[in-house]
């Protein structure tokens, strides 16, 4: 039982790290049409950047995220430039299909920069607070985890007040509900799009750290971490930030609970098989939208 | 940027000028001993394609350069299944490898238990584990083909990584550690021939299976299905079924040549025989020659398997063969998006005759002939 409540504990914790990561990917797909599956081997990206920021420099986790970040900011930037928006001469149908066949291709061709780089042995960031924990009722809460959870907290509170309070969140939100509609009341939807692949692609930075802060990393890390987001977003529903965050603490609550009262082996064919049958039975998600777009 | 919006398929498919001297479906239908030359142009072509790839082991007695031409031939077969279910059908799968890996494993199962010696008649084995792909594939289609487009492109990726953990962790399929084939003691300058000879009787039984399937009704809904799929519903296409089937039938070949690479290796390892690269190169080998098209895969393997053994074996790292396979595969979607034969057989139409600009579209010229012929009467009922 006390083993149970831990694995919840660490569920929601790290639940909300996940939703952080899946925030990005989820957002991206409501904008631009784009899964963009090499959203976790960018999450592998960034925690490299991390260890290199912090091995090399000395650099603090969590300062380091204020370089980390604007990189990763211009690496999806330059990605949504250089290659989503050459797709868009294709017909719709195919454009969704290719898009993801070119992220694959993002992340094949990453996973092996950083293999060839940093090499194929496991690695993980080191801070002083990576191993303490706070002691609570009993209940252990490992700081790292605490720390992660109320960054993602910050990061997709900031998300929500961008979305909803501020002008450029309009244009975004317009730009989900119907490209077209937004182009012809003078909304630039390049622009946008241009701008929430970086935003997307720079909270991988954040995701990353507390990644490889809790887990030993190599290059080949994303292959397992990419039907997790998968599940969570489709979980979710496509489209939908808050649909994220619960489907993430959700499933790796549930993940945990897999491990504990089961095997951790299986546990990570809980996402794929929670993953297939929401695709198969409710493919919009338990909270997405209705329907593809409408156009 | 608006271009998405005007290209979308509106009206009737296969709209073009009935007159064009471009089309080949129209030049076809007028003139029969144009097309009967045509036919026997192609048929002396496969033979001498056939000729050619059975004098390479003897040509070029050279072990190494065997082992590369059996694995060019494993994904040549791999490519022609992939592109028979994805060029056809519009549908792309990224969860084939699944059924390479099943085909792998089934042989090595297999041959330990049938208790037949390591020779010749191990061979007998391979239909059997394309077989035991085939059925895998049933259960795989029929909850994958619920979805459509991107979500079925992720369903697909979602079962390939169940089949990969499910070969990690099941004992009695060897768990990591991955099960043996005892190899047959012929002499080392010759023994990649006999599963060179294997590999090719197999890719020329799959292509013969598509040329077929191409020119049937089967094929002919299979491609309604690729240019919509609701209206290939609504004049009578049993959708469903249709797809199910042409899955089904892709995922035979690929469990056959992971029987053969199962044999040619002795060993099978779930890190290889479930590969998510094997989707990946078999994706680019379609796409650079051409999907939906008989020879693009052929080519598109014919040119990337030997580039990436050689990779291999040049550097031994496998993080350059990721490098480099991906950015092929991102130059190709970005400036070939039709593959290599459609779009150099369009610059040669269009050298001899101006052809007015098309939409980019995915797919090969003589399948919108194809769609025509069957919205014109025909084809599905």
């Amino acid at each position: 039982m006390r083993a149970v409540a831990q694995g919840l504990i660490d569920g929601v914790l790290t639940g909300g790290v996940y939703a952080l990561m899946a925030a990005g990917l989820t957002l991206i797909f409501g904008v631009l049409d784009v899964i963009n599956v090499a959203q976790a081997i960018l999450v592998v990206v960034g925690a490299y950047l991390s260890y290199t920021l912090s091995i090399h420099l000395g650099l603090d986790l969590f300062l380091g995220l204020l370089v980390t970040m604007p990189a990763m900011f211009l690496f999806g930037a330059v990605m949504e430039w250089g290659l989503i928006r050459r797709l868009r001469g294709l017909h719709q149908g195919d454009f969704v299909v290719m898009a993801i066949l070119a992220s694959y291709a993002v992340a094949t061709i990453t996973e092996g920069v950083l293999d060839l780089v940093y090499g194929p042995n496991y690695v993980e960031l080191q801070a002083p607070y990576v191993n303490r924990s706070y002691v609570l009722w009993g209940m252990h809460f490992p700081e790292i985890y605490v720390f992660g959870f109320l960054m993602a907290l910050v990061l997709l509170s900031a998300f929500y007040a961008v979305l909803y309070r501020t002008r450029f969140g309009k244009m975004l939100r317009a730009s989900v509900q119907n490209r077209t509609a937004a182009r012809l009341i003078g909304i630039n939807v390049d622009r946008v799009a241009f701008i929430v692949f970086g935003i997307g692609i720079s909270i991988c930075a954040a995701g990353g750290m507390i990644f490889g802060a809790t887990n030993a990393f190599n290059a080949n890390s994303g292959a397992d971490l990419v039907s997790r987001l998968l599940t969570i977003i489709v979980l979710g529903g496509l489209g939908s930030i808050g649909g994220s965050l619960i489907a993430a603490i959700l499933m790796i609550a549930l993940q945990n609970l897999v491990a504990v009262v089961w095997s951790p082996i299986w546990s990570s064919a809980v996402f794929s098989i929670v993953l297939i049958s929401v695709m198969v039975i409710r493919p919009n998600g338990l909270f997405g939208r209705i329907g593809a777009r409408a156009q | 940027m608006t271009r998405r919006d005007e290209t979308s398929p509106v009206g009737l498919p296969g709209e073009r000028d009935p007159a064009d001297p471009a089309d080949p479906a129209v030049s076809d239908e007028e003139d029969p001993g144009a097309r009967r030359r045509e036919r026997v142009r192609k048929l002396t072509a496969a033979v001498l394609a056939v000729a050619v790839l059975v004098l390479v082991p003897v040509m070029l007695p050279n072990p190494t350069i065997t082992s590369i031409g059996v694995f060019t031939l494993i994904f040549m077969t791999g490519a022609t299944a992939w592109n028979g279910f994805n060029g056809y059908s519009g549908y792309v799968s990224l969860g084939h490898a699944a059924f390479y890996g099943t085909g792998a494993y089934a042989f090595a199962m297999l041959a330990k238990h049938v208790g037949l010696q390591p020779g010749y008649s191990l061979f007998a084995l391979v239909p059997l584990a394309g077989l035991v792909a085939g059925v895998v594939a049933i259960p795989f289609g029929v909850v994958a083909l619920r979805t459509r487009r991107h979500q079925f492109v992720i369903v697909t990726i979602a079962v390939f990584f169940v089949f990969q953990l499910l070969a990690y962790n099941l004992s009695w399929l060897g768990g990591s550690l991955g099960l043996f084939v005892s190899q047959p003691s012929w002499p080392g300058e010759t023994f990649n021939d006999r599963y060179y000879y294997a590999a090719l009787v197999v890719l020329v039984l799959t292509v013969a299976l598509y040329v077929k399937m191409r020119n049937s009704r089967f094929g002919l809904q299979l491609c309604a299905i690729r240019d919509d799929e609701d209206r290939a519903l609504s004049v009578g296409v049993h959708v469903g079924r249709v797809k199910l089937v042409a899955f089904v039938i892709s995922a035979i070949p690929v469990g056959m040549v992971g029987a053969i690479y199962a044999y040619f290796v002795g060993q099978v390892l779930p890190q290889f025989a479930f590969d998510p690269l094997f989707d990946v190169a078999i994706a680019v080998m379609c796409f650079t020659g051409g999907m939906g098209t008989l020879t693009g895969p052929l080519i598109g393997a014919l040119l990337l398997e030997p580039l990436q053994q050689y990779i291999t074996l040049q550097f031994s790292a496998s993080a350059i063969y990721l490098v480099v396979y991906g950015a092929l595969f991102l130059l190709v979607i970005l400036f070939l998006p039709r593959g290599l034969i459609p779009t150099t057989a369009q610059a040669w139409r269009a050298r001899r005759s101006v052809t007015p600009e098309e939409p980019v579209e995915l797919g090969a010229p003589p399948l919108a002939a194809l769609r025509r012929r069957l919205v014109s009467g025909g084809g599905a009922r």
